[in-house]
């Protein structure tokens, strides 16, 4: 590659920033190294706490009163960021580096119209008149593909959709043309059909203004997708970087190779191929060990060498890629397949009869509309259908799972289930009772203990108040598995063995345990009291990849040691199609396909399915998948279509029968429904979504030295 | 073996318990603030502990009227901060009112509590029937002035220390059950609380031992603050002569007493005044120090 004259547009050297606090200094990144050249985009990817978004807020020199930049450089077309004053570093903020943030509610202003805000941005940099920055605004907006672009101006955050909101922020972003622009975890908290078209919005509107682009994000499958180049940090370094290819491929630094074991990958399998956790977690800033920050949690880990000295990062010179470096002394005698221990291989779970089975099942609620208008015409009372004819069956030892997106009903689900609601109309019965209707105070202790759930937030699923062995404790006594005292006691360390804690936790409070051994306590204490069936809502969406396949395991065994059967509720087909042997997709509180899980991930699909599987990103550079992006936004629950509910946003629509008429349930197997106009040989005829091109990648070997 | 180990650890969390409660207590040193305000309220805490030995004379005697500040008395002692129109000793006087203030006011402030937090629970966690008409029953008795509560309440039942509680708790439950209320309304969506719903457990049970130990922290905070409000208005009360009957030293009644002396002999209202309002300034800074410590972290 020629040397281009130009200086690249961001260069930073040796970069290490910290923060001062009462502890001391806190070093949150060090030696971070990173050249960014107009167009490109890269990827820093790592789990919370390693200080990637620490580097964003870096570059923007915005990291509050108690950090700062402690060596290294940052040089921003070519002059040092340091050396500009507080004017010039505002000018640069906003119009030459704009930063997207993650949440878009907390990034706009409630209280202002998104017009006055958006005009700011041309009005404070550009100095222009108010009809020109109104102008503009409109103009960037229907770039971000917003429809109905004057409207969205005169309205407030609130009155426009979660993804309609993030598209917005970018289009403030992109406002004054910034030549860079920073994504702290973009599309995090949108849903995957709303992420796959804001991310190909960034994609269309980076090369359109030549942007360069810095992803900031946990999520490898994504990466894959938007970047070029990636940097892998952890605890504050980056451990690995260079062109997507050579990371996804060729990884060698251990810890990278650890990730992928944890991300459920399409070849992946509970039983055959399950995952393989990185033991031990992420270290404190300031209890970092010395040498490797990955020493003790490495399996390749060797004594003398890794804990030495702190380990420089190097050029990788096995492939063709020459910014492939790595910060491992040992990397080339690294070998995947003998450093990474494979996950044993399980027998199969015999599923058994049926647990529960949901027939016909409705939940509604009623909501009272006082407007005049609803007056005169009498139809003062309206129904959010969250729940329509639900129909399901799970069987003993089973993993059935629920998927959908935000709003589709699958939590108002959960909670007829355990009988925090009741339910309009239908049947649910566990062990052949119906509990449909029999509110959590009219349940007998027996079905009580037989269906528990797992929480999805850890720091909420445990009381911050008590200890951890008085609360598992408390679980064991009012279920009645141990009356006395003592043994309650002796059964609370058991537990905490089954889940793999030490003993002493019993006498710890919340507040002093990770996430991932928060989430481990809840799953001992829905277990305390043997379950029959346990609910999992979303249980490790809110943790690092890392831990959460360490705890996705941990929920498996111990229902494959129990026969529970697991209802697992997740927005996250990934790791559905890894855990469950039965799906459900849900939309708009009605079911859409349901059938064992190859059923359901294989054509014939129903095209929801479909578009769910195509948005999903997949950390795996051998998968192609078919672009399926879907337009539009879930409609409301309370005025939801009459027809088909996907049909508003449906891309084979077959038009005004699926508007206007309810979709006949077809079998396209025994136990395999889809509910949809197009007849089976049409839907049976579709591509299949996700194609795995060649051999796994890793079983490749690269090429000689 | 396991009982030893059982005994060691019953003796290492006593230990871990008490080395808790002393560095709480230690936190209290980030906050200059509360530092002050914790001396200010020990002082009077030791105060009315050491009445009987501290105080130079007998409170109710009557010695010698008029005596201004420092005036030496025939029989022994000194009169150091003077004695009121009956001749009795302002000091010592001080000194024993400040038992009135220290018994009443913490007592008051915790029955209004009792009766606020049970409100408070009931009306956040059951929601419907239960917060619509504790809600109004609190609006109604917030709607009217304190004041004219108090007296009606005192002059209806009658004055004394247990009546001084009663109108207080009266007055004060409803402002204390609206806080409650708000901090129920916000814990009993946590997860945890779903999980005791889903186990089956009561809903005292839940309100009591799941949702409360969560909201002490700005109950305490707000106790702190109260309880220098209950001060003022016990003080007032002795003012208005709703107080404790007489003679017993009350800082509020001393004020009254001699108020229309005060331009002659300002003596006899200023010291009880500073008292009183000395007590309130530590419990606000105490408060304040506490609301910081809560807020870093």
């Amino acid at each position: 590659m020629a040397e281009t004259p130009v200086p690249p547009l961001l260069e930073i050297e040796n970069l290490c920033l910290s923060y001062f606090t009462r502890a001391g200094e806190i070093p949150a990144v060090k030696d971070f190294s990173l050249t960014l050249r107009a167009g490109e985009s890269v990827g820093l990817v790592g789990e919370s706490g390693c200080g990637k978004s620490t580097v964003a807020m870096g570059i923007m020199r915005y990291m509050g009163n108690n950090g700062g930049i402690v060596g290294g450089s940052i040089k921003f077309r070519g002059r040092d960021m340091a050396t500009l004053d507080e004017n010039e570093i505002r000018r640069l903020r906003g119009s030459q580096i704009s930063m997207i943030y993650q949440e878009p509610m907390a990034a706009l202003n409630p209280s202002l119209t998104i017009g006055q805000q958006l005009m700011e941005v041309p009005l404070a940099h550009d100095d222009v008149s108010k009809a020109e920055a109104f102008e503009r605004s409109v103009q960037m907006l229907t770039d971000v593909r917003l429809p109905d672009a004057e409207r969205v101006m005169g309205a407030y955050p609130h009155q426009i959709s979660g993804g309609q909101q993030q598209r917005v922020v970018i289009a403030m972003a992109l406002l004054s043309n910034p030549a860079l622009l920073l994504l702290d975890e973009p599309t995090t908290a949108l849903d995957v059909t709303v992420e796959a078209g804001i991310v190909q919005l960034i994609a269309e509107l980076s090369r359109k203004y030549d942007t360069a682009l810095l992803y900031i994000s946990h999520n490898l499958g994504l990466m894959l997708e938007v970047c070029e180049r990636i940097g892998v940090m952890y605890s504050g370094e980056v451990v690995e970087e260079g062109t997507i290819d050579s990371i996804f491929t060729w990884p060698k630094h251990p810890y990278t190779h650890g990730l992928f074991g944890c991300i459920p990958l399409p070849h992946c399998d509970k039983n055959a191929r399950p995952l393989v956790a990185i033991p031990g977690q992420l270290p404190l800033p300031h209890e970092r060990p010395p040498g490797c920050n990955f020493g003790p949690r490495c399996t390749f880990f060797k004594g003398g060498l890794c804990d030495a000295e702190s380990i420089a990062i190097e050029p990788v010179t096995t492939d063709d890629d020459p910014r492939h470096r790595v910060r491992c002394v040992r990397w080339k005698e690294f070998d995947a397949d003998e450093a990474v221990v494979a996950g044993e291989s399980k027998p199969p779970v015999e599923v058994g009869e049926p647990v529960l089975e949901v027939d016909a099942m409705q939940k509604y609620y009623e909501v009272h509309d006082h407007s005049m208008a609803a007056l005169i015409s009498g139809k003062s009372i309206k129904y959010v259908k969250a729940n329509e004819s639900l129909n399901f069956t799970a069987r003993r030892g089973e993993t059935v799972a629920i998927v959908g997106e935000s709003g589709c009903g699958k939590s108002t689900f959960a909670k007829v289930l355990m009988g925090l609601e009741s339910a309009t109309d239908g049947e649910v019965r566990l062990e052949g009772e119906n509990i449909a209707d029999l509110p959590v105070q009219s349940r007998s202790t027996e079905q009580l203990s037989n269906l528990q759930m797992v929480f999805q937030n850890p720091n909420d699923t445990l009381n911050p108040s008590h200890t951890i062995g008085a609360q598992i404790a408390r679980v064991i006594r009012k279920f009645g598995v141990e009356t006395d005292k003592a043994k309650a006691r002796a059964r609370v360390l058991a537990l905490l063995d089954t889940v793999k804690l030490p003993r002493d936790f019993a006498k710890r409070r919340p507040r002093q345990l990770s996430g991932g051994q928060k989430q481990r306590i809840g799953i001992a204490r829905a277990f305390a009291g043997a379950p029959s069936m346990v609910i999992a809502d979303e249980p490790v969406s809110a943790l690092d990849v890392s831990v959460a396949a360490a705890v996705t395991e941990l929920l498996t065994d111990i229902q494959r040691e129990h026969k529970t059967t697991l209802l697992f509720i997740s927005h996250d087909l990934s790791v559905v199609r890894y855990l469950a042997d039965r799906v459900v997709v849900m939309y708009l509180g009605q079911i859409m396909e349901r059938g064992t899980t190859d059923q359901v991930f294989a054509p014939p699909y129903h095209p929801y399915t479909e578009a769910l599987l195509s948005a999903v990103p997949i950390a795996d550079p051998e998968i192609e998948k078919r672009q399926i992006v879907l337009e539009g936004n879930l409609p409301s629950a309370l005025n939801p279509p009459k027809g088909c509910p996907f049909a508003s946003r449906c891309h084979s629509s077959l038009g005004d029968i699926c508007d206007q008429e309810r979709p006949p349930v077809q079998f396209a197997a025994d136990r395999h429904a889809i509910a949809c106009h197009i007849p089976m040989e049409e839907l049976a005829k579709v591509e299949p979504v996700i194609k795995i091109i060649t051999e796994r990648a890793a079983d490749v070997p690269p090429p000689a030295e | 073996m396991a009982e030893h180990s059982e005994t060691a650890d019953q003796t290492a969390s006593t230990g871990a318990a008490l080395m808790r409660a002393i560095r709480s207590f230690a936190l209290l040193k980030e906050s200059p603030v509360g530092v002050v305000g914790v001396t200010i309220v020990l002082f009077w805490i030791t105060m009315a502990l050491l009445a009987p030995v501290l105080a130079p004379f007998d409170p109710l005697a009557t010695l010698q009227p008029f005596a201004k500040p420092g005036t030496v008395y025939a029989k022994g002692g000194t009169f150091w901060l003077g004695t009121d129109h009956i001749g009795r000793d302002i000091l010592s006087r001080i000194i024993w009112g400040s038992r009135t203030v220290l018994v009443y006011a913490p007592l008051a402030t915790l029955c209004a509590y009792v009766v606020g937090i049970i409100m408070g629970l009931a009306a956040g966690y059951r929601l419907g029937w239960w917060d619509l008409v504790l809600s109004r029953i609190s609006d109604i008795i917030l709607s009217f002035p304190v004041l004219v509560l108090y007296i009606i309440i005192i002059a209806t039942i009658g004055a004394s220390g247990l009546n001084i509680i009663i109108a207080i708790t009266f007055a004060s439950a409803p402002g204390i059950m609206r806080i409650v209320r708000g901090l129920v309304l916000d814990l009993r969506n946590r997860e945890y609380v779903a999980a005791a719903e889903t186990r089956g457990e009561t809903p005292m049970y839940i309100m009591l031992v799941e949702i409360l130990p969560n909201a002490r922290g700005p109950l305490i905070v707000d106790a702190c603050l109260r309880l220098g409000y209950v001060i003022i208005t016990i003080g007032v009360l002795g003012f208005l002569g709703l107080g404790l009957p007489p003679p017993d030293p009350d800082w509020g009644g001393m004020i009254n007493e001699t108020r229309q002396m005060a331009l002659a002999f300002p003596h006899m209202t200023i010291y009880p005044c500073l008292a009183v309002s000395s007590l309130i300034l530590g419990f606000n800074l105490l408060a304040d120090g506490l609301r910081e410590i809560s807020l870093r972290d």
